[in-house]
């Protein structure tokens, strides 16, 4: 079977680009509306990572958790996360989907029937935010053997030693964290110097595929271009809840943010 | 099965990965916060075993917190009640006027010798708060607290006193405004500035190594408990029933630890969580109300929480105890079958505090309001050779505004 994960890379990679991944919220403002607006937007976008939004956020700044907490207030239940992905997937089924969040609603949800869930919803892969190596070892085993990449995330805090070994466990994609921050805060190290610690990271094992994320906007992401993939996420997030109090369009609004960030690498 | 092992401090009786009973605790934590967490727990580890930190530890103890505390006999309430003896541990006649002084005096020195020069920490009813603006002022660190909205308006006395040791308070505005969301606020914070920023969770709640060092640091309590027992009883008695509030638990675990060792038929444990308004639906009694196990704030512990894994709002008149979570080291003594629990609602505290007010001299906040409702209870159906203990671990002053406004009274 096709690794679309790998595959969206490789694209990206032929057109000397960056691959580009965007971050929403399921149910941001509405299960109809999330579902419209990644309609739209993956026409720009390679890789969609959806988030499952939960109430008790330890590592989301305030514009996702403005957004999650909107979805939960509109009734936002996991089965619903997990249908979006399913009738997402029924009209663009080669575009790879992430889903990211808090341990406690897989926990909850029994990991097993989580991931078999992911499998037949059509998710290609898993990010979960609170459940750092090595304790993540077996569920990203479980993960592995349904065909699901169990994506590793690395922060400018991870030593040398952990690198390598986490590297050394990670499948398709490794998720670089810009800076010490919660998602959505301002850059506040220098591009050149989140490209320096990516190289470290790809000097390891230059054929994993690394994205970096947090704090990348429409202002930053030409600067870091040479990254294999760059994620954007509280941007959008921002744009949907600015498009809300303007009463206006979130689905094109959005879309053309996303349009203007994948200009932007291309 | 689950056991606890005898002659070893039960904050250490947790795996390699931080689990107590296999299954309480752990560290579910961003990947940006596993090395100063790891950092920390080397720092403790080591500073634990160093004589010269006890040494320091002790002496800030003793003439900077006030050790120890009292113990003393309730003789009209005991008169009243007419059954059991009921004494008090008066740990509000710490410092400050709680129990929190000792986990925020031991986070500051841990701050101070890790090279770091501000220190934050989460608060509900403003006492962990308020301590720690005192311990970092003691010790010359910039503080922050991280404090609910709604608590900054029900504690405003403790506010103010944060506000003159020189703390900024931040208010959290999110989700039910309440201690939850502090903490959640105050660990965000954190992941943006571990480098330069030492975190204090003020109770033995959060990742494992929190949960250790705030065990570790209100362990105090029954180590003075302990000795002033046998003084005054010459032995330990036959009977003794520990009443403790739990929210955290922290204050619990500190009042009991001395004493887990101790047969159940000798020493009994009793906590007792916050059951919210008699007519409320919500309540913050994760153990005694058969909460699920869940993730909350790092750790896995009971947790108010709906079939989906989404934190439950809380309800409570104490803020201290207003929290879905508790700390995995009472869920172990619960599985375990070692310590009882169960709640006392807002208009049982209550009325708590107006009995113990009116037969002695002393003052319970809110939250050792709880204790004694249970104690109320069952002291009269209990005999004159039972001794119950009660922790009273915070004074009232901080609810005053509460206080007048449910029972009309001034204090």
């Amino acid at each position: 079977m096709i690794n679309l994960i790998n595959l969206a890379f490789k694209n990206a990679k032929e057109k000397k680009r960056p691959a580009l991944l965007t971050y929403t919220v399921a149910g941001d403002n509405t299960k109809k509306k999330s579902l419209e607006i990644l309609k739209s937007i993956s026409k720009d976008v390679d890789i969609c990572e959806i988030g499952f939004p939960h109430n008790t956020p330890i590592a989301d700044g305030g514009q996702i958790q403005t957004s999650a907490y909107r979805a939960l207030k509109n009734g936002l239940k996991i089965s619903d996360v997990f249908q979006i992905v399913k009738d997402f997937k029924k009209t663009k089924n080669s575009k790879p989907v992430i889903l990211m969040g808090y341990y406690n609603m897989i926990y909850q949800y029994g990991e097993n029937n989580f991931i078999k869930k992911c499998k037949s919803s059509g998710v290609n892969g898993l990010i979960v935010v609170d459940l750092p190596w090595p304790e993540n070892k077996g569920f990203a085993k479980k993960c592995k053997s349904k065909a699901i990449s169990f994506v590793q995330l690395l922060s400018p805090t991870t030593s040398k030693e952990r690198l390598k070994n986490i590297i050394k466990d990670s499948h398709d994609m490794i998720y670089y964290i810009s800076m010490l921050s919660t998602t959505g805060g301002k850059l506040k190290v220098s591009p050149k110097q989140i490209l320096n610690n990516y190289n470290k990271i790809k000097k390891i094992d230059p054929k994993k595929n690394c994205v970096i994320g947090f704090g990348i906007t429409e202002k930053t992401i030409a600067k870091l271009r040479s990254a294999d993939g760059l994620v954007v996420g509280s941007a959008i997030c921002k744009e949907i809840t600015r498009s809300l109090n303007n009463r206006q369009n979130p689905v094109t609004n959005v879309s053309k943010v996303v349009a203007k960030l994948r200009n932007k690498i291309s | 099965m689950m056991k606890i092992k005898k002659n070893i401090p039960l904050i250490d009786q947790h795996d390699k990965f931080g689990f107590w009973g296999g299954k309480f605790g752990g560290s579910y934590i961003p990947e940006t916060l596993k090395k100063p967490v790891d950092d920390l727990t080397k720092e403790f580890s080591e500073l634990r075993k160093n004589r010269s930190f006890i040494k320091k530890r002790d002496f800030y103890f003793n003439n900077y917190i006030g050790s120890p505390t009292r113990f003393i006999k309730l003789e009209n309430l005991s008169k009243h009640l007419g059954g059991a003896q009921i004494w008090a541990k008066v740990v509000s006649d710490a410092n400050g006027g709680a129990h929190k002084i000792y986990n925020a005096t031991v986070h500051a020195l841990l701050c101070k010798s890790m090279g770091k020069k501000y220190i934050v920490g989460d608060t509900g009813a403003g006492y962990a708060g308020k301590m720690l603006s005192m311990a970092a002022k003691k010790f010359g660190l910039k503080c922050k607290i991280f404090m609910g909205a709604k608590d900054i308006k029900r504690q405003k006395p403790n506010c103010d006193a944060m506000k003159k040791n020189g703390a900024e308070i931040i208010p959290v505005t999110t989700g039910s405004q309440t201690l939850v969301d502090a903490v959640s606020e105050c660990m965000r914070y954190w992941v943006s500035n571990c480098d330069t920023t030492h975190m204090c969770v003020g109770s033995t709640v959060g990742p494992n190594i929190f949960v250790k060092i705030c065990g570790w640091s209100t362990a105090q309590i029954s180590r003075e408990l302990k000795k002033q027992i046998k003084i005054q009883f010459k032995k330990i008695p036959k009977k003794i029933k520990l009443i403790n509030c739990v929210g955290g638990g922290s204050s619990a675990y500190g009042f009991w630890s001395e004493f887990i060792d101790f047969p159940k038929s000798q020493i009994e444990l009793i906590g007792v969580e916050a059951g919210g308004p008699k007519n409320s639906k919500l309540h913050a009694a994760p153990l005694s109300r058969g909460a699920k196990l869940g993730v909350l704030h790092g750790a896995a512990s009971y947790v108010c929480q709906n079939n989906e894994g989404q934190i439950n709002e809380t309800e409570s008149i104490s803020a201290g105890l207003d929290y879905p979570g508790v700390s995995p080291i009472h869920c172990f003594l619960k599985d375990t079958k070692r310590a009882r629990y169960t709640y006392a609602t807002d208009e049982d505290a209550l009325n708590a505090y107006k009995i113990v007010t009116k037969y002695e001299k002393l003052n319970p906040s809110l939250e050792p309001s709880h204790a004694f409702a249970e104690a109320i209870r069952i002291a009269p159906r209990l005999n004159n050779d039972t001794v119950i203990i009660v922790n009273s671990c915070g004074d009232a002053k901080k609810d005053r505004d509460i206080l007048k406004k449910r029972l009309g009274k001034r204090i």
